[in-house]
């Protein structure tokens, strides 16, 4: 029997009843064998892959397609990797990918079209059932999966591609021991440690007799997947350990997500927007990568026989001025207007649509903006008097 | 002046008379790059050979039909008197004209020469300069006659070709991309060179089109699409400085595919209303 059978009854979505005091220790080969076990259980598994100097989530297929003693240094505009020559599998901030290039995908099929006896005929994509895990998402990309799974499956029309994609995605978390300089999860959500949305959570630790994983369930399918493993308990020296690493991590934060950011960002007149639009390049990277942006188009194509035809869901970016094309033309012509609608949609009506804010303070729009606009410095100004017109720093 | 945001074709009704719609390829200065990208369809191309007449395209076929023509694609830029009366005629005998490439939608490459010593050129590369009868500039199509569509690159794109006859044939919409190569970058997962490796890339102020071809080579991307919708030229400028390029270096960069293109955008954006 596969764990996938033995999980039929089991509300993948369910919280343990039991106390969160089952920790359990693992060392690199229990590590390779939990990623085998997943590789078994699942069609596509997902984790962080090094390719070009980056790491991206990638599907993956054994522990050796992870990076091993590499870590990043990220700020804004920048990101290098460079190895470190430990045993570390996940001493690294985050990289361009979050979970929503999984349950999200860029592009994702809606329909295809033909002629049949003198109609159209409409064949749905189907969306299969492809069962997926990952490896490595950290607390904020947690988060920002549930803040994605609200709007996409909040009202009353859920969309059936995340559904599938969503539902049965078994999530192993890492803690976050080496945020990066551009993160504020702290303040934005949660962070860096996760604590729930998991199926597992890792937290990695150095150790003299090398390196050590601690392992935590968050649903009864994660339980049982530890059980599957035949693993110890992890001895208290070592969950004293993992605290403080993470009070350590937990004070690395430079940035922040100020609380009243909500307010902040819905002053349209403020001189600020004009100010950031001279350095905005309206590129997209941000809405791209930001593990919660949603927005999509679809693509249509013909084939040249005119008897064929597909409908693409793809990326959008309120950064296109055809995004907001009405019949006059783009009613947010103006960079001013576009990043406005960015920054006050994310961290302003997104709490009116939604309930709460569409920024989890992952950064990954900090570093990946190829001239440096941080979000962080936005507010800060925005926060200034309008009347006192502020000056915008370079990166 | 290039059309920075396509507006919708509208198809010529006389496309509904039933008849194969006739097409036209012709040529200016250029290198022969794009109509090449024509050829190369061929696949594609015998699969709708009945429902579309080639009826002039000296690269391809030695029969040649006068006009008028339902479709003219257009390649290469304007560089003599007698091209610019001769774009003039084609016009008048095209139902639609749609330029294809940098040459055609930007001037191209022998842009270069444009506000610059070209009687000087001409004595230092011909031996007999005094046969060459140049225009001081080499200007895109839609400097002379109105154009319909504009497919850009250098060369252009297959697939945009395709999809351009394909809406053509059956009278649908066409969207092409307007946004950033960035936004092609990202969806195909490939690491932003600039962040990553801090490489000078014109991505983010060029119209995707190519599916990011440069950057998944871990190149730089050359403009080759021209402008994109909204292109913050002076800020990319500032960028690339940080990164190591002074202003000659920039200016290399830009100035190679679409040059004059770019050159429009060279102000800070009027920031329009808010
Ligand atoms: S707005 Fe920026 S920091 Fe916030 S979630 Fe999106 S990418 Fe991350
Ligand atoms: S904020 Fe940065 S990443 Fe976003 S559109 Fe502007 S320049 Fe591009
Ligand atoms: S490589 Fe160039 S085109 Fe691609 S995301 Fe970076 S700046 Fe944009």
């Amino acid at each position: 029997m596969t764990l996938a059978q033995r999980w039929a009854g089991v509300d993948p979505g369910s919280v343990s009843s039991e106390p969160a005091a089952e920790w359990w220790l693992m060392r690199a080969g229990d590590l390779h064998r939990l990623v085998s076990l997943l590789t078994v259980e699942f069609d596509e598994v997902f984790g962080p892959v090094a390719v070009d100097g980056v790491i991206r989530v990638r599907q993956i297929h054994s522990l050796a397609d992870l990076p091993i003693g590499v870590t990043e240094e990220q700020e804004t505009a920048s990101y290098r990797l460079h190895e470190t020559g430990t045993a570390l599998r996940f001493s690294y901030g985050l990289g361009p990918d979050s979970l929503k290039s999984i349950v999200h995908p860029p592009r994702s099929p809606v329909w295809t079209m033909r002629r049949q006896d003198g109609s159209l005929v409409v064949d749905p994509a189907l969306h299969g059932t492809t069962t997926r895990a990952v490896i490595g998402a950290r607390a904020c990309d947690i988060r920002a999966l549930e803040i994605l799974e609200r709007t996409q499956t909040g009202g009353p029309h859920a969309d059936p591609a995340f559904t599938a994609r969503r539902s049965e995605l078994f999530v192993v978390a890492i803690d976050c021991t080496h945020p990066a300089p551009t993160c504020f999860c702290k303040t934005a959500g949660q962070g860096p440690a996760a604590d729930q949305g998991f199926d597992l959570a890792v937290t990695e630790l150095d150790d003299p007799n090398g390196v050590v994983y601690l392992v935590r369930a968050g649903t009864d399918r994660g339980r049982s997947m530890m059980f599957a493993l035949h693993l110890g308990y992890a001895p208290p020296r070592q969950i004293e350990r993992r605290t403080r690493a993470l009070e350590e991590a937990n004070r690395d934060f430079i940035r922040e997500l100020p609380n009243d950011a909500s307010d902040v960002v819905r002053q349209t007149d403020h001189p600020q927007w004009e100010v950031v639009a001279e350095r905005c390049l309206t590129c997209g990277n941000c809405t791209a990568v930001c593990p919660t942006c949603f927005c999509t188009d679809m693509e249509d194509r013909v084939g040249l026989d005119g008897e064929t035809a597909t409908r693409t869901r793809v990326w959008d970016t309120c950064f296109s001025q055809e995004y907001s094309h009405l019949g006059p033309g783009p009613h947010r012509a103006s960079t001013a207007a576009r990043y406005r609608q960015w920054l006050s949609h994310k961290l302003g009506t997104w709490h009116d649509q939604f309930g709460e804010s569409g920024c989890v303070g992952c950064g990954r729009c900090i570093t990946w903006c190829p001239v440096g606009i941080d979000l962080t410095a936005e507010i800060e100004s925005l926060s200034l008097d309008p009347l006192s017109r502020p000056s915008e720093e370079m990166p | 002046m290039q059309h920075a945001s396509p507006s919708p074709i509208v198809w010529p009704d006389s496309l509904d008379r039933g008849e194969p719609p006739s097409l036209a390829v012709w040529k200016f200065a250029s290198c022969d790059g794009c109509q090449l990208s024509l050829l190369d369809c061929e696949d594609e191309l015998l699969a709708v050979a009945g429902r579309v007449a080639i009826s002039y395209f000296p690269e391809a076929t030695t029969a040649m039909v006068s006009g008028p023509y339902d479709v003219s694609l257009v390649e290469g830029s304007i560089t003599t008197a007698h091209d610019a009366e001769r774009i003039r005629q084609i016009r008048r005998q095209s139902r639609l004209l749609v330029t294809i490439g940098a040459c055609a939608t930007a001037g191209g490459i022998q842009a270069l020469r444009n506000g610059r010593d070209v009687d000087g050129f001409r004595s230092i590369v011909y031996a007999h300069p005094e046969y060459i009868d140049l225009l001081a500039e080499s200007t895109p199509i839609a400097d002379h006659v109105p154009v319909d569509l504009e497919l850009r690159g250098c060369p252009i794109d297959r697939s945009q070709l395709l999809q351009t006859l394909a809406a053509l044939l059956d009278r649908h919409a066409l969207r092409l991309p307007t946004t950033s190569v960035c936004v092609d970058c990202k969806a195909r997962g490939t690491s932003c060179v600039m962040v990553a490796h801090g490489t000078p890339c014109l991505g983010p102020i060029t119209q995707a089109g190519c599916n990011a071809l440069c950057p998944s080579f871990h190149r730089g991307c050359y403009g080759c699409f021209g402008p994109m919708e909204s292109p913050n030229v002076p800020a990319l400028r500032t960028q690339l400085e940080l990164l190591g390029l002074d202003g000659a270096g920039i200016d290399r960069l830009l100035d190679t595919f679409n040059g004059p293109a770019f050159a429009e955008f060279e102000q800070e954006p009027e920031s329009g209303p808010p």
